[in-house]
């Protein structure tokens, strides 16, 4: 039954999660950046984009926020703002460090 | 000649086996000690020889401790299986007495954790001639808290639920005290039964607690039941109402709460919420920040969303989604990043109970 396998995709690979840290301007451009030069920039002016739109949000809603804590199982995302503008923080976490 | 116990020792860290091999061999029982320093490894042993205890790490590469201890409870019940650990995290201890293991220790680090952690292994080891089942499964917390006092059992019942965590206090059969977060006695016992699930261990009797509750423990049991069952059945009247109680109950519960929303997607309808003039702003924003971060994971497979938490200088805020609804928590401003992060752990739980 070999043969089958030219019709299965091999699993992809799970992709490294990011770490460090980036400023981007209240015009949504990426100003300065720690990230490793292959983490694509379209995935880095998306979170970027998504940082300030809640920033722009929670105001909006009488929220006003200095600082947003994003946690995923994995991953965790920290923005601070910046009058109108971000510094994000991206840190891996491994599922099993008590550091989370 | 009575043969020496076998203890399986696992941890992919050598250094570390060959120190607790040489702690391990001053047993009283003189136990004969084996190691692996892999999963397949100890499966391999745990196939060709007899043993009573397996001591098993968490965190190991390719298979961890959380993999090698489901298969081994399946394919030995028999076996005794402790975990040594350095995680520190609540849900793991869950998740290992869940899988039916033994104990769960923290690696000890002192000379008297190290003293500890021997005797109750001594004790483990001895165990294995008194017999009995092991194994609760799908039992209620009202079965299990009638199962010790009819058998006039003294112990303490150590109960969690997620980040929630309580105790009763047994002793000769009856309940003494309860405990859980800020409240103790019978408060306390109502608290644990709203529980709709969790896990539960047997703590060594503490008869030096001082008694706190009188009523028998059937008359305990029929008093909260009741009031559970009126609770659901004002619910059932009108959703709103309950869920207005509920909210306003969790406010009360946690220190520290402005305001409690719980998000729903968006069918323009009002969102239950508490300490909100106009919620539906506040809820809107909740609602559209937990779908943007949702989409963000599935983009570089961070894992699910847990908790969003914002500093404000007003107030801080936190976002704990649950299926479609997310869980809104406005916090003063005083109450510091760590511990609204841990509360809304606490007031989902609740909420979700």
């Amino acid at each position: 039954m070999g043969f089958l396998k030219f019709f299965s995709k091999p699993p992809a690979a799970p992709k490294k999660l990011p770490s460090g840290s980036f400023t981007v301007d209240r015009d949504g451009q990426i100003v300065v950046s720690t990230l490793p030069q292959s983490f694509p920039k379209a995935l880095l002016r998306d979170i970027a984009d998504r940082v300030l739109k809640t920033f722009r949000g929670a105001q909006e809603a009488q929220l006003p926020l200095n600082e947003l804590v994003v946690r995923y199982t994995g991953f965790k995302l920290t923005a601070r703002n910046l009058r109108g503008a971000a510094l994000v923080f991206l840190t891996p976490l491994t599922p099993l460090d008590p550091t989370k | 000649m009575e043969e020496r116990p076998k203890i399986l020792l696992l941890d992919d860290d050598p250094d570390l086996l060959a120190v607790y091999e040489e702690i391990l061999a001053h047993l009283p029982s003189r136990p004969e000690i084996y190691t692996a320093t892999s999963g397949p490894r100890a499966m391999k042993l745990l196939e060709s020889e007899s043993f009573r205890v397996l001591i098993c790490d968490l965190k190991m590469p390719k298979m961890d401790g959380l993999q090698v201890l489901s298969a081994v409870r399946r394919k030995y019940p028999q076996l005794r299986t402790v975990v040594l650990t350095s995680v520190l995290d609540e849900q793991f201890r869950s998740r290992v007495y869940a899988l039916g293991v033994d104990l769960f220790w923290q690696k000890p680090s002192t000379d008297d954790e190290v003293k500890m952690f021997l005797e109750c292994l001594e004790s483990l080891l001895g165990r294995e001639n008194v017999g009995g089942f092991r194994g609760l499964q799908s039992k209620s917390l009202v079965d299990i808290i009638q199962l010790e006092c009819l058998s006039q059992s003294s112990a303490v019942l150590r109960i969690t639920n997620g980040p929630l965590t309580g105790k009763l206090w047994i002793l000769n059969g009856e309940l003494i005290d309860a405990e859980a977060d800020e409240l103790t006695g019978e408060a306390a016992f109502r608290r644990i039964l709203s529980w709709k699930a969790g896990n539960f261990e047997l703590l060594a009797t503490d008869a030096a607690r001082p008694r706190a509750i009188f009523k028998s423990y059937n008359a305990l049991l029929l008093e909260t039941a009741q009031a559970l069952d009126e609770s659901a059945g004002a619910g059932a009247e009108d959703p709103a109402k309950r869920a207005a109680h509920t909210l306003l109950a969790l406010m009360n519960q946690f220190k520290g709460i402005e305001f409690l929303l719980v998000a729903k997607p968006g069918d323009g309808s009002a969102p239950d919420a508490c300490g909100l003039e106009n919620p539906k702003p506040t809820s809107a924003w909740a609602q559209q920040t937990v779908e943007r971060f949702r989409a963000l994971a599935d983009r570089f497979h961070a894992g699910p969303l847990d908790q969003i938490e914002g500093l404000g200088p007003q107030r801080n805020v936190a976002i704990a989604p649950h299926g479609e609804t997310a869980v809104c928590v406005g916090w003063h401003h005083s109450v510091p990043a760590e511990e609204v992060h841990e509360t809304t752990k606490k007031v989902l739980a609740q909420w979700v109970s």
